[in-house]
């Protein structure tokens, strides 16, 4: 199995050329809002498990101790994890990454079938993977499960008057658990983002390299071309302003370059 | 998670087929928001038969949710451990006989030991503890109380921990001076080598490194009670709790 290995690069254009066929080397991937979303969420997600652990873990919170000023920064940046998101939603194409998240069609469903999902033949992914594969669907889908009932659970032990005491055990125990839960999920994102360079490149400056796009996200990159040569741009391009797509026929065979092992 | 929208908002064609299909993303938010209610209801009960289960393992268990039992609380960043041997209680304030105990002192006096449960005011409860040390009682019978006395005022050796006691709840039998604490001496993060035990109240006011005993005419709030919570803090009548009392 092909593992999909950044290709070498000179001044920011792929060196096998493809670039010389018309297309811009670099692709558009996250606007500014979509980013800025992801960034203060993974912020205030970690700002939280950091200071979970400081609470809670027996061995650091006896080292760090300071309860009265590590539980208001715990509370605060939980009481701020849903905001991020709900201000992204103002942005048009933040809101089209909340729709293909949702959404699996069969591309999706063959991504976690196949044991080779993330092979590459020719410099294309062999599944045809959209925007987004199906296991950062899912990762998407349980951080905001997760996010809605850290928030529920933590309110009740916010505030814990209202509820019958039975309730704050239960609430202090999925809040608990699922904790565990998050930091595994957390680990496994943080595992194969930074293996990844081009996925870093991408979250971190909005555009990707073409040749990425074209093994990781080979249905996304032909829709974003197809669109670009029909005059429409993709609502990351457009936040991006001047990183749009430059117009090409869609028709034309794209070159193929040799695939590194 | 948005509403389904198979076209873009310019109405001619969609970018990609990605916004049609099953919405699992949607599903997987409602299974977990459901889970998550499922655990609030059931919960209580399951994290007990969890900690049953989860005592053989013994410190390994401690990484996980409440096996261990006792949770670590600490208002300032650092205790330095005190030794047995150079610990010592003094007990000033408003008494015939200001005194400064060794542990060893401590040890001579009339020795008390009962089993009670340990309940906090943020809602874990460890069951069963076996305490030991010289009843409240029987100290303030060493160093004299008079009749100006009406309230007992801790101090935590952490330099910021107070808590406080009017002299009718200091003179029950079931508060403690603990110097020992499930079946051993009281582990420094317990609060040891000598920390307090109030049986009928909750946690906070069992205050932990105990160094100084005060004597004065009034209660003084301590730590947490400046900052909210009840100055008399029976386990399930105050604080707006019904915990089952110790």
């Amino acid at each position: 199995m092909n593992r999909p290995d950044e290709r070498p690069r000179v001044d920011g254009r792929a060196v096998d050329g493809r670039a010389v066929d018309g297309r811009a080397a670099w692709v558009a991937r996250f606007s500014v809002a979509e980013r800025a979303v992801h960034h203060v969420t993974g912020l205030l997600m970690l700002v939280c498990l950091v200071t979970a652990a400081c609470l809670y873990v027996p061995d650091l919170s006896t080292l760090v101790g300071r309860r009265n000023l590590i539980k208001p920064i715990h509370v605060w940046a939980g009481f701020l994890l849903p905001v991020p998101v709900l201000l992204g939603v103002l942005s048009r194409a933040f809101r089209q990454d909340l729709r293909r998240l949702n959404r699996f069609g069969p591309r999706d469903t063959e991504w976690l079938r196949r044991r080779d999902r993330r092979a590459v033949l020719n410099g294309r992914g062999v599944i045809e993977v959209g925007k987004f594969n199906a296991g950062q669907k899912l990762n998407a889908a349980f951080v905001a499960g997760s996010i809605l009932v850290m928030l529920g659970t933590g309110a009740m032990l916010t505030f814990p008057d209202p509820w019958p005491d039975s309730w704050r055990g239960g609430a202090t125990f999925v809040h608990d658990w699922l904790t565990l839960a998050i930091v595994v999920m957390t680990f496994g994102h943080l595992w194969y983002a930074l293996r990844d360079q081009g996925a870093l490149t991408g979250m971190l400056t909005g555009r990707v390299d073409r040749s990425w796009a074209a093994r990781h996200h080979a249905g996304w990159l032909t829709a974003m071309d197809r669109s670009s040569s029909n005059g429409v741009r993709d609502g990351a391009a457009e936040d991006m302003g001047s990183q749009s797509v430059p117009l090409t026929d869609a028709a034309v065979p794209r070159k193929r370059g040799p695939e590194s092992p | 998670m948005a509403p389904p929208s198979p076209r873009c908002s310019n109405g001619k064609v969609n970018e990609d087929d990605e916004t049609t299909g099953a919405p699992v993303g949607r599903r997987v938010i409602f299974g977990m928001l459901g889970l998550g209610a499922l655990g609030i209801a059931v919960g209580a009960n399951a994290q007990q038969k969890v900690n049953r289960a989860l005592a053989p393992l013994g410190p390994v268990g401690q990484v996980l949710p409440a096996a261990g039992g006792f949770r670590y609380y600490s208002v300032v960043a650092g205790v330095k451990a005190r030794k047995p041997e150079n610990y010592r209680l003094t007990v000033n304030g408003l008494v015939k006989k200001p005194r400064t105990f060794s542990f060893a002192d401590l040890q001579r006096l009339p020795q008390t030991q009962m089993t009670k449960d340990f309940q906090c005011v943020t809602g874990w409860r460890v069951e069963n503890v076996a305490w030991a040390g010289v009843a409240l009682p029987d100290l303030l019978d060493a160093v004299g109380v008079p009749p100006q006395a009406q309230a007992v005022r801790f101090h935590s050796f952490d330099g910021v921990y107070t808590e406080s006691l009017t002299l009718e709840q200091a003179r029950r039998r079931d508060v403690l001076v603990a110097t020992g604490m499930l079946s051993g001496p009281v582990e420094h993060d317990h609060g040891g080598p000598v920390r307090l035990y109030v049986a009928p109240m909750y946690a906070y006011k069992s205050l932990k490194w105990l160094g100084r005993i005060e004597l004065t005419s009034d209660v003084i709030p301590g730590y947490w009670e400046e900052r909210g919570y009840d100055v008399d803090a029976w386990v399930g009548r105050s604080n707006g709790r019904d915990d089952e009392p110790t």
